[in-house]
Formats: structure tokens, C-alpha cells, sequence
């Protein structure tokens, strides 16, 4: 009637809540002062405060380690599993659940070690859910064991000579991973880049891997400091469809690199170099999705159940 | 042909060949490969059509392609038919369909034939050109005669040949054929039989099987002179035949269980296999894990975030998944787990019936993990247990283990086609607001249970955990709330039992001996009651389809009886053996259990040969137990 939007009107009678920061923000996290995990809560909190999501559309799966102790922290769903096993029971969790926005977070003992089967075959279903792997090269929870990505010659309590093995490194791993969809790297203290990356991977629909450098100050300090103050060796990526960070974030790049994210073999050979590069390393829009199968035949009615397994029932009937 | 009446035992009726039977055990033994299960399969469900009791246990060699001619190679089936019911496999075989000469020998070792037993055995190694088989040959149809078998020697692949190009392939359905004519099964269910058995093949191969079959039915008829009767007792109803596991296949379907999370494993796994051709038309889908820990990580968000899922398992997968299953009672999720279990411990006998599983299911995990555990006791029961364990473990907010095994597994029988219900089916997921201030674990006290808020529920916000936590589902360290939490865990399991029964005892309600059994074995052991007490012997059975909470008034029964043994295909101690005394005996698995909550002094009677327990050793031990 005279042109009026019904949907309008209706909107207006029912407005939508608006959710502020606050509506995600559940505890106080009881991570040690100067631990970059706070840093991510944070941006991760503000990302779901920029795109509204509704905290009963969201859930936050997570392992076992310090970083996993994320869901208490954030007034959504969550599933605080077991020691390497965030991946499966995120899985599980959105095969029947396109509506639900799923967020995965894991350590890299977590990840790359316990969980390290499921976390290619993760890869592979390609299912449409952001991962935060928070790598602080250290078991921190246990109280300093080397972690599969600690250093070569890291000193902890079960290595207090230095570590014997080189270590894993999670970017070139998933790049090597078929079916791998989006490759990113961030690190706790840039936080634009960190908050423009978790919103990237939110955004783009397939596993989004975020492998975010997090400072243990607490049992890393040295190398903390290390990370934090060798600018030299930090790169960032930068590409018209990569991540595009505020002007802030990009201040604290010395170098920066032209890297255009279909390309996996310049992203392969980046991820293996000896600097280290913040951004998108690959994404492919197009890599076949798990979830959309898992979806593919939900809601049946009754009826419908019933008269599939009848016609499966006479092919055993006498 | 050097087959003659003379050769029968009992020679055969005249002017007919023909002899009427109450029951029959028919074996065929074959290299692996060579389609004798596909053969005795099609025989069972041609029986059953025709209004027989029947039971098939399937001989399953452990690798895929074993050298031929050889015992490992045995592979084949065992189908019992009768007049009324078939619950069991019953004891040694009455008619033996061998493809070679070598192979009966692996069933000869487990004492499967008898002084009587008809060996119809193929005779083209005979005339062998290699000496060595010849040689074999010759010296295994003796040997046969000198045990009492009476040996027809069946030319099959000359005969095959005559219709078919591959006599390696042809032969089980020519066999089909000649076992139709002996037990004078009617050739158009044969028929049937073999255009759904190749129903995926052209029409070419469902042409010359059909052929292969009448030409064994027709030569049997001609050839043979002999021919059995087993009278059918149609009852009106309308049946369906199939075997435990896909009997387990259908209740997942018919419980709307939307999500089966499995990794494959023997002998659990064919009933994916049958689910996997029709769930996703039942608006459901089958997860195939990258492993087993995986696989219930997979089921138990996805339970988590909706419809109760389901994953399915034998021994080795069900060590995996006790992390796992820990997890789902801690935190009270909703899943039903289905251990098909097989010969243990580690990978143990794959293949064969064990039911090592029960205190792996009910002790197994690290601290105290209350769960509903339920073993079907039928094929059918396979199928009902499913809808029930569903519901079980979402009105009681935990995990219920269903313990299945190959037994039943691989059995087939036929029994009534359920009568589909909608109330089976699982319920949309709930997405109302979830109620004010409302706690996701808000346990009454009175019985423990809570109800859960499933993720899209406005307002039941929370974060699901492994941890000792409270009410409120925050993690807690608090030693009061672990204890009282634990306890109202426990209290779920007593409130469950006061919904069930006291087992009906089958025979008198009193007597000298009670025999006691769980799962797979109850149809021979009610068999071997059945027996027992016509001889006279004042012994009785119960079976248990509760494992954890028990059935209610057990000690009650038990006080009535002289002596309790349990029957279980697990391990015990034999109280003569050296070393073992009444104090160190290690008993069957059931009878740990029930000497514990009882305190009567339950004996067992159990082994791991990996065979379904014989109607016969029972009716032994118990005509020893009461001295007849």
C-alpha cells in the first residue's frame, strides 16, 4: 500500500537486537599478563561485534592447552573437547549446521602434534569454519615442553640441552594438504593485520586456517622480544584480493611483498623461506566443500524417512 | 556315478527319496572367493521365503585372497533351517557342500561334522594333473569315509561348465541350484533369489546364473537319491530376512538418526555398507572418519549441535573412542555407540564371535563414566535396541552403548517387518529461547537428569566441557560440586532402572540350576533348556538385555536355584587348571558382575574359541551340573 515496504514495517515492530561487545564477553580470561592470546580474544570479540553475529548462531570449538580455554571466555556456544580433537567435533558440529558460524581454537601442540591426523583430514573436508591456531612454539598449560613447532635447539624441561628436531611448520604442511582453501598468518601484536585476518578467514566460505604467532612472555620471553623487535625478518604480504589491513597495521612493516593468493607455488616457497610473512598466502573460492555435502539433504519430513526405509524394507520382505 | 543308497547311514524312504526332517544343518566350504556365502545366503533367504525357521552363520577367512586349497582358505557358510524357529547354529552339520577337498578340514578342526554327516564334495581334483592334488584327493575322500562321513562325489565344474564359461564363478549358483532340489525349495524363489543377488549386474550375468541354477536343481534330480522335506509353518505374517547388522542398519534409519560417524572395521562395518545405499534417501548420511578417535569426536558434535548421532565399532575402535566416550558422560551428551564385538584382546580373532567387550564398555575409561549399556539378544532385537537407544540416550542425556557381535552380526533369520512408527523417528531440533536464567545442567535431584540447550537456542548460551563443572556449566575445581555432580550422574542410571523389568525366566520359576546369558547366546542356550528339561533336568534360563543398569530382582531369582552359571563367549579361568584357585579364578565377564551385585557365588561356563556357543555344549554342562 502507497509503496510501503511490509518488510520494513515489520522490522520495525520487532526491532533486532544489537549486540554490543559486552554481549560476547563472558569471564575474565585467565591468561598470564602479556600473553598475545587476550590479543586475539579481543580482536575475535570485535569481529563478531562488527558482523552481528548472533551468540546462539555461534559456536567455538576448541582442544585442550591454554589458547583452547578461549570458548569460557566468549558468551557464545561453545565445546571445550579434548586434546587434539577440536577438528572432529567442529566437524561434527557444522555437517548438520549450515546456519551456525563455527570458529575452531587450537594450539599448536594441539594441532600440530596430538591432533595432527585430524587437522590435515580437516583440511581436506574443507568445511566452512574459521581456525585460530595459536602457535606460541611451547607447550604452556604442561609448563614449557618443546612443542612440535618450537625451534631447533629451544630449551624446555623435557629438552633442557635444546630441542633435537627441527620443526613442523603448520603453513607449509597445510599448503601441502589437498583441498586446502585459505592459508593465513598473523601475529598476536599487529593487531590490524590480526583483526583484518581473522575477518578475512571469517569471510571467505571453506576452512579458513589462520595460523596466528602468539607470545608466551610467561615460559618464551626472549623469544618473545625477539618477535616483536626484529623487523627485518617480518614481511608483509600484500595483494589487491589478499588482506588488507588498516593504516595503523601497516606503519609496522618495514618490508612488503606483492604476493596474489591463487599462486600455492610462490605461497609454498614463502611459507618455506626464512622470513617470516604475515597475510594471505592462498586462497582457493572454488575448493570442494564437505559441509555443503553434509547439508545436502536435511529436513526431510517423516513421511519422506519412512517411505525410503519401507521401499529399503521390501527388498527384504518375504 | 558311485553314489548309491547303500553309502546313506539311514537309507533313504521308498517308493520317494524323499525324507521328512524337523531341522537341518547344511554347510558349503569353499576357497575364499568362490561365492559360497553368496550360495548359502540365497539358500537361507529361499527358506525363509518358504516359511522355514532359519539361522546362517557365515565361515570367514581372515585374509582377502588366502592361497587356495588350503584350511586358511576355508570360507563359506552354515545355514540351519527348520520346521519352527531357528534362534542358533545349532551343532555339527547334517549335509556338507565342499568345493575342494582341503578346505573342510579347517571346519573339521572345530569339530563341525559328525558320524552321519553327508559330504557332497567336488570331484574334478580327483583326476588332477598334478600327482600332489591328485594324491590329496585321494586321501582325504578315505579319510572322510573312515570319520563316517558318507561322501558323494559331485563332478560341479563339469557340470557348471556345460552352462557357463568360468566355472570359478559359476559354481555357487549351480550349487544353489542342487541344494534347492535336496531340500525341494520351490525354483521360482531360486530365481527370484538370483535376479535380486545380481540385480547390479547385466543381464547377461543374471541370465547364466539363472541358468547355472536349474542346471544344478535339474541334475540333483536326476543325479541324486536322496532329497529332504523340512515342512514350513507359514504363519501369515509378513517377514523380512535379513542379518544383525543390517537389522542394526534399519534401526538407525528407523530411530532418524541423521548422522553415522564411522571408521571402517570387521565385523561392525557392513552395516554401513547396507545404510550407505539408502539413508541419504531417508534424509540421512553416513561420515566415513580419517579414524576411529575421529569418528566419535565427529558423532558427538554433531550431537551436540542437533539430532543424537550414532557411531558404530568393534573391540580395537571402542579402545580408541574411550577418550571419547568419557567426554560424552562428563558432559552429558546424547549418542548411541554400537560395539559389534569380535574375538579379542588387541586385534585378536577379527572375524569371529566373542563378547569380550562388556566391562571394557561399563570400566574402560578412566574415573567413574555411568552409562546405559543394552545387548540385543535377537536379530530382531538388533533392530528394535537401536530406536530404544535413541530415546534412552536423549531422555537421559548420556551415552548408551549397544553391544552387538559377529555372531548376530553376520546371522540371518527372518522375523516380523517392523511396523514403521513416526514416534521412532528422532524430533526437530529445538531452537526455541531456551527457558530464563535456565542452567544447561540443571540435575534434579531427585533423578539427575537435566535438559540440554542445543546450539541456535537463544539464551541457553554455554560452553560444553570435559572438566568437573557446575550447573551453570562453568569449570569448576570445587571438590563438593565433582562429588555431587558424579553422583547425579550415577543417580541417572538407577532412575533408568527403575523403568525396567525383572527378566522373565525361561522354564520354572525354581530349580536345581539357572543358566544366565546376555547377547548372541541366548537361542542356543534356551535351545540346550529346552532339551535339557525334557530329559528330566530341573534347569531354567534368563537372559539379560540390560547390562548397565542391570534388570531389577535378579538376586530374588537367583535365590530360587541351587546354582547360577553364566554362558558368555569370554574368557574364564577353568577352576581345575593349575595354579587357579576359588579365590584367584578369573570368571567370564557377566559373572564378575553379577558375584559383585548379587553376592551369590555364580559360577560360568564360557569360552573364546570364536565359534557361536553349540545348543549341544550346553545341554553337556548342564547334564554334568545336575547329574544326569
Amino acid at each position: 500500500m502507497f509503496g510501503l515496504n511490509t518488510e520494513c514495517i515489520l522490522d520495525l515492530e520487532t526491532p533486532k537486537k544489537y549486540f554490543t561487545l559486552d554481549d560476547y564477553k563472558k569471564g575474565t580470561a585467565r591468561w598470564c599478563p602479556g600473553c598475545g592470546d587476550h590479543s586475539v580474544l579481543s580482536a575475535v570479540q570485535k569481529l563478531c561485534r562488527e558482523e552481528q553475529l548472533p551468540p546462539e548462531k555461534t559456536v567455538f570449538v576448541s582442544g585442550i592447552g591454554c589458547s583452547s580455554r578461549f570458548p569460557h571466555y566468549m558468551d557464545t556456544y561453545g565445546f571445550h573437547s579434548l586434546h587434539g580433537r577440536a577438528f572432529p567435533v567442529a566437524c561434527g558440529v557444522k555437517f548438520r549446521r549450515p546456519d551456525l558460524n563455527v570458529f575452531v581454537v587450537t594450539g599448536d601442540g594441539d594441532c600440530c602434534s596430538i591432533g595432527a591426523g585430524a587437522w590435515l583430514h580437516a583440511i581436506r573436508y574443507n568445511m566452512n569454519m574459521t581456525v585460530l591456531l595459536f602457535d606460541n612454539n611451547i607447550y604452556g598449560m604442561t609448563k614449557k615442553q618443546t612443542s612440535p613447532t618450537s625451534r631447533l635447539g629451544t630449551i624446555s624441561n623435557t629438552h633442557p640441552h635444546g630441542s633435537v628436531l627441527p620443526p613442523v611448520n603448520p603453513l607449509q604442511t597445510t599448503l601441502g594438504v589437498s583441498n586446502a582453501s585459505f592459508v593465513a598468518q598473523t601475529a598476536d601484536w599487529v593487531r590490524g593485520h590480526l583483526y583484518a585476518t581473522i575477518k578475512a578467514g571469517y569471510e571467505h566460505q571453506g576452512f579458513s586456517f589462520i595460523r596466528i604467532l602468539v607470545r608466551c612472555t610467561h615460559f618464551m620471553g626472549e623469544l618473545s622480544n625477539e618477535m616483536i623487535s626484529n623487523k627485518e625478518h617480518l614481511v608483509m604480504l600484500n595483494h589487491e584480493s589478499g588482506i588488507i589491513p588498516d593504516e595503523s597495521a601497516l606503519k609496522m612493516f618495514a618490508r612488503q611483498e606483492t604476493h596474489d593468493p591463487t599462486d600455492i607455488d610462490r605461497a609454498r616457497e614463502l611459507a618455506e623461506s626464512e622470513d617470516v610473512h604475515l597475510g594471505l598466502f592462498y586462497q582457493d573460492k572454488n575448493a570442494k566443500r564437505y559441509d555443503q555435502y553434509g547439508a545436502h539433504n536435511l529436513g526431510f519430513s517423516s513421511g519422506q524417512k519412512m517411505a525410503a526405509i519401507e521401499s529399503e524394507l521390501d527388498r527384504y520382505a518375504i | 556315478m558311485k553314489n548309491t543308497a547303500e553309502q546313506l547311514e539311514h537309507p533313504v524312504q521308498t517308493p520317494s527319496k524323499r525324507k521328512t526332517l524337523r531341522s537341518h544343518i547344511v554347510e558349503i566350504v569353499s576357497d575364499s572367493g568362490e561365492g559360497a556365502q553368496k550360495a548359502g545366503q540365497s539358500f537361507g533367504a529361499i527358506s525363509a521365503k518358504m516359511g522355514n525357521g532359519v539361522w546362517t552363520v557365515e565361515i570367514i577367512p581372515a585374509d582377502i585372497q588366502p592361497p587356495a586349497r588350503t584350511k586358511e582358505s576355508a570360507s563359506g557358510i552354515r545355514i540351519r533351517l527348520g520346521s519352527k524357529a531357528i534362534t542358533n547354529a545349532g551343532d555339527e552339520a547334517d549335509l556338507v557342500v565342499a568345493f575342494n577337498e582341503v578346505v573342510p578340514y579347517a571346519r573339521i578342526e572345530q569339530k563341525a561334522y559328525r558320524e552321519g554327516t553327508l559330504f557332497l564334495i567336488e570331484s574334478k581334483w580327483g583326476e588332477d594333473r598334478n600327482k600332489l592334488v591328485k594324491d590329496s584327493y585321494a586321501e582325504a575322500i578315505e579319510d572322510f569315509r573312515r570319520r563316517g562321513y558318507i561322501v558323494y562325489e559331485i563332478p560341479m565344474e563339469q557340470e557348471v561348465l556345460r552352462s557357463a564359461p568360468n566355472a570359478k564363478k559359476g559354481k555357487n549358483m549351480w550349487v544353489l541350484g542342487m541344494l534347492c532340489n535336496i531340500y525341494q525349495r520351490e525354483l521360482s524363489l531360486g530365481e527370484a533369489q538370483v535376479r535380486h543377488t545380481f540385480r547390479k549386474k547385466s543381464q547377461e550375468v543374471i541370465d547364466t546364473n539363472l541358468t547355472l541354477l536349474k542346471a544344478g536343481y535339474d541334475w540333483a534330480e536326476e543325479n541324486l537319491d536322496f532329497q529332504f522335506e523340512i515342512p514350513a509353518q507359514k504363519t501369515g505374517q509378513e517377514l523380512v530376512v535379513m542379518n544383525g547388522n543390517e537389522a542394526l542398519s534399519f534401526g538407525i534409519a528407523a530411530a532418524g538418526i541423521e548422522v553415522c560417524s564411522m571408521y571402517p572395521i570387521t565385523p561392525a562395518t557392513s552395516t554401513t555398507h547396507h545404510l550407505a545405499e539408502y539413508i541419504e534417501k531417508a534424509g540421512g548420511i553416513i561420515h566415513q572418519a580419517e579414524d576411529e578417535i575421529a569418528a566419535i569426536g565427529f558423532a558427538i558434535g554433531s550431537s551436540y549441535a542437533g539430532k543424537t548421532s550414532v557411531t558404530i565399532t568393534s573391540g580395537p575402535g571402542l579402545a580408541l573412542k574411550t577418550e571419547f566416550i568419557g567426554l560424552a558422560v562428563m558432559a552429558e551428551v546424547p549418542l548411541v555407540i554400537i560395539d559389534v564385538q569380535r574375538g579379542g584382546p588387541s586385534t585378536g580373532l577379527p572375524t569371529k564371535v566373542e563378547q569380550s567387550d562388556l566391562l571394557a564398555v561399563l570400566y574402560g575409561q578412566p574415573g567413574d563414566t555411568p552409562k546405559i549399556v543394552l545387548a540385543p539378544s535377537t536379530i530382531e532385537e538388533c533392530f528394535q535396541f537401536v530406536i530404544l537407544s535413541r530415546k534412552i540416550a536423549e531422555a537421559f542425556r548420556v551415552p548408551v552403548i549397544l553391544l552387538s557381535d559377529a555372531n548376530l552380526g553376520t546371522g540371518v533369520q527372518p522375523f516380523p517387518r517392523p511396523a514403521l512408527q513416526p514416534e521412532w523417528l528422532s524430533p526437530p531440533i529445538d531452537q526455541s529461547p531456551w527457558k530464563e536464567d535456565g542452567k544447561p545442567y540443571d540435575w534434579d535431584p531427585q533423578t539427575g537428569l537435566s535438559k540440554r540447550p542445543v546450539p541456535g537456542q537463544p539464551g541457553g548460551e554455554y560452553t560444553l566441557t570435559g572438566l568437573a563443572h557446575s550447573e551453570e556449566g562453568k569449570v569448576t575445581y570445587d571438590p563438593d560440586i565433582n562429588q555431587r555432580a558424579s553422583a547425579l550422574r550415577s543417580l541417572k542410571l538407577a532412575a533408568f532402572g527403575r523403568t525396567l523389568k525383572p527378566p522373565t525366566v525361561h522354564g520354572d520359576e525354581e530349580g536345581d540350576l539357572l543358566l544366565v546369558g546376555w547377547g548372541s547366546t541366548r537361542g542356543a542356550i534356551e535351545e540346550a533348556v529346552g532339551q535339557a528339561r525334557e530329559l528330566g533336568a530341573k534347569v531354567s534360563s534368563i537372559h539379560l538385555r540390560f547390562l548397565s543398569p542391570m534388570e531389577p530382582g535378579l538376586k530374588d531369582i537367583f535365590k530360587r536355584f541351587k546354582k547360577v552359571v553364566t554362558v558368555e563367549l569370554n574368557y574364564s579361568d577353568d577352576p581345575n587348571a593349575p595354579l587357579i584357585t576359588p579365590e584367584n579364578r578369573r570368571y567370564s565377564q557377566l559373572a564378575w558382575l553379577l558375584r559383585a551385585s548379587t553376592l551369590v557365588d555364580i559360577d560360568c561356563f564360557s569360552n573364546v574359541q570364536g565359534q557361536p556357543i553349540r545348543p549341544g555344549s550346553i545341554l553337556q554342562m548342564i547334564k554334568k551340573e545336575v547329574n544326569l
